[in-house]
């Protein structure tokens, strides 16, 4: 990178008067002052390699009972000692994946909107607005989630559901409005902040010229926008998916409030289920015996884990599109 | 012509529809922000702020070891991440080189993306089972482990924003590179990464999931920082859950006095931010 080379770092290794470093005065200042802060930025490398290695040990005990079966295994019994993660698993990818059909669409549109048909001020204070949604502590989104969304689900949207779409498995069954549908709606909420501002930004780099070159050829505005924008802009796009899929997956507070807290698996969206960061948030403080407490470790790490290649994923697929933006202009 | 006449009504139709979308998303934040005022504004009162909370069943009561709690974790967060986190920036910026600030950065992007309750877990592992019991010690170390990066991250971007002709009239008058950066470089950016340490903060004391099982909670005042402590977020969970009217109103109270906390801190350094970066643009 050609920050590398602009820091005086870079610049005075190469004088001669690094050499006089070891000699005291202004030489010596400058050396303490490099190790100290060179200790301070490896705390964060330690801290999270702390962080792995005790998560890794600390789920030894379920690793070596269970193995892999861990995950696929639809019993989680604490009083028999029994743990199989199942339940979790499922609820945690089931209410990703309504807060996903839901924020996608919606996220998506309104990022095309702000950077491209929207004058630039306006655009600029309903993404203010957008962003601040971000800073909405979770536990908040809980509050509203317990009292206003799983009644209104129980007793407005549930039944709508029921009435229009009830022939399909994912809306029957009896509505308690604590269930996978409503944690799932609160979700969608809280990662399409995440959705509309990397997708703008990343609409945003796209050249001016490539938009030009469409309006040019007779395009409207928004085939320039659908047939030429988007698609430079799809892989950057697609990273803020990640992103917010990854908010998603490891959200706990408001999902916790909402879902139930039900250890079962069930087809319909009506019904209680559990999530992983749930039943770690719940069941931690109370659990007894090492193979209980360890299994939920493992949860953790299971999230993690997942977390952690959704996060990768996302930066690679933000910054190929970053480059290809400057590529072509 | 009728081929031509349909784009244009594809690209109205196009046009609302994107816009709707943008309006339905900045609706949500409007939507809460009413509610809680709504719901909570009025049990904002004296007791509430200066009380401590009645047993179970009994009405009234407040939140002041909550609100103190907060504070008490946010300076502990704020001892353990600021000086590291500062001092870690001022590394990346001004004194690293290839190999070490590439493995810190990714290892501060590894860091903030982490699940907040795995954050708990590991505070937990580290802190708790060490001392024996819940602490305002290991809910702080929980925070600050979510602080650090943050603040390493901020410092270092706005310290790159300084630029290289500042640096380069400092070390041509004679001063070392530590004298530079302490007395040319971190003034220039000090606005910037106070900002930052501020809105870092503003996240992590919504946090609720990484002080369940580290500060845990506590009805009354904690004396010192050795025992369990109450929080706003916690103490909204748990109102939340419970049974009781009054709880429930105490909670949509605590809720709107955090949010207003947190999006006050947000709103203002916002502002400051984009006033520095306008003032740059035109500079």
């Amino acid at each position: 990178m050609a920050s590398a080379d602009t820091t005086v770092g870079a610049q005075l290794r190469g004088s001669p008067r690094g050499r006089w470093k070891w000699l005291g005065g202004t030489r010596g200042v400058d050396l303490i002052a490099r190790l100290v802060t060179l200790a301070a930025a490896l705390t964060v490398l330690v801290v999270t390699v702390w962080l792995v290695v005790d998560l890794w040990q600390t789920s030894r005990l379920p690793r070596h009972q269970f193995g892999f079966k861990f995950l696929l295994d639809r019993v989680w019994d604490p009083v028999f000692g029994h743990f199989g993660a199942l339940p979790f698993v499922y609820g945690t990818l089931v209410t990703s994946a309504v807060a996903m059909a839901i924020s996608v669409p919606l996220g998506v549109g309104a990022a095309i909107f702000l950077a491209e048909l929207a004058p630039r001020n306006i655009s600029d204070v309903l993404t203010f607005f957008i962003e601040l949604l971000a800073a909405v502590p979770s536990v908040v989104f809980g509050v509203v989630g317990i009292f206003v969304v799983v009644p209104w689900v129980r007793t407005s949207f549930g039944p709508f559901l029921k009435d229009v779409l009830g022939f399909l498995p994912l809306f029957q069954g009896p509505n308690y409005g604590v269930c996978f549908l409503t944690a799932g709606l609160v979700l969608s909420i809280m990662v399409l902040p995440f959705i509309v501002s990397i997708s703008r930004e990343v609409l945003l780099s796209v050249p001016l010229e490539l938009r030009e070159g469409a309006l040019a050829l007779g395009s409207t505005k928004w085939e320039s926008v659908w047939k030429v924008v988007v698609p430079t802009a799809r892989t950057g796009i697609l990273g803020s998916i990640f992103l917010a899929l990854a908010r998603a997956l490891g959200e706990t507070m408001a999902v916790t409030m909402v879902i139930g807290n039900t250890p079962k698996i069930a087809a319909s969206l009506f019904a209680p289920g559990y999530s992983i960061a749930a039943v770690i948030a719940n069941e931690f403080t109370e659990a007894t015996g090492d193979l209980y407490l360890q299994s939920l470790v493992e949860l953790g790490l299971v999230l993690f884990g997942v977390t952690l290649v959704l996060h990768a994923v996302a930066r690679v697929l933000v910054q190929a599109t970053a480059q290809k933006a400057r590529s072509a202009a | 012509m009728n081929r031509l006449r349909w784009r244009k009504i594809v690209n109205a139709v196009m046009a609302a529809v994107t816009g709707l979308c943008a309006l339905t998303a900045v609706a949500p934040l409007l939507f809460v922000l009413g509610l809680l005022a709504v719901k909570g504004a009025s049990s904002i009162n004296w007791s509430f702020l200066t009380q401590l909370p009645k047993p179970t069943g009994e009405i009234g009561g407040g939140m002041a070891n909550a609100i103190v709690g907060s504070g008490q974790l946010l300076l502990l967060a704020a001892v353990f991440g600021v000086p590291l986190g500062v001092a870690g920036g001022i590394y990346l910026s001004e004194f690293g080189g290839w190999g070490v600030p590439f493995v810190v950065r990714y290892a501060a992007d590894l860091l903030v993306s982490v699940p907040s309750i795995v954050i708990g877990i590991f505070a937990y592992a580290v802190v708790v089972i060490r001392m024996g019991h819940f602490s305002a010690i290991a809910g702080g170390f929980a925070l600050g482990v979510m602080l650090l990066p943050i603040v390493v991250t901020n410092t270092e971007q706005f310290l790159r924003t300084v630029p290289v002709w500042l640096r380069e009239g400092s070390l041509a008058l004679g001063a070392g590179h530590w004298k530079t950066t302490i007395s040319v470089v971190v003034p220039a950016a000090m606005q910037g990464i106070l900002t930052g340490i501020l809105l870092a903060l503003a996240r992590v004391a919504g946090e609720t999931a990484p002080l369940l099982f580290t500060a845990f909670n506590n009805d009354y005042w904690a004396r010192g920082f050795g025992q369990p402590v109450s929080s706003l977020p916690v103490r909204i969970y748990e109102y939340a859950l419970s049974p009781y009217d009054d709880y429930h109103r105490q909670a949509w109270a605590a809720a709107l006095l955090l949010l207003g906390l947190v999006l006050l801190v947000n709103v203002l350094s916002r502002l400051v931010l984009a006033r520095r970066m306008a003032a740059r643009r035109i500079a």
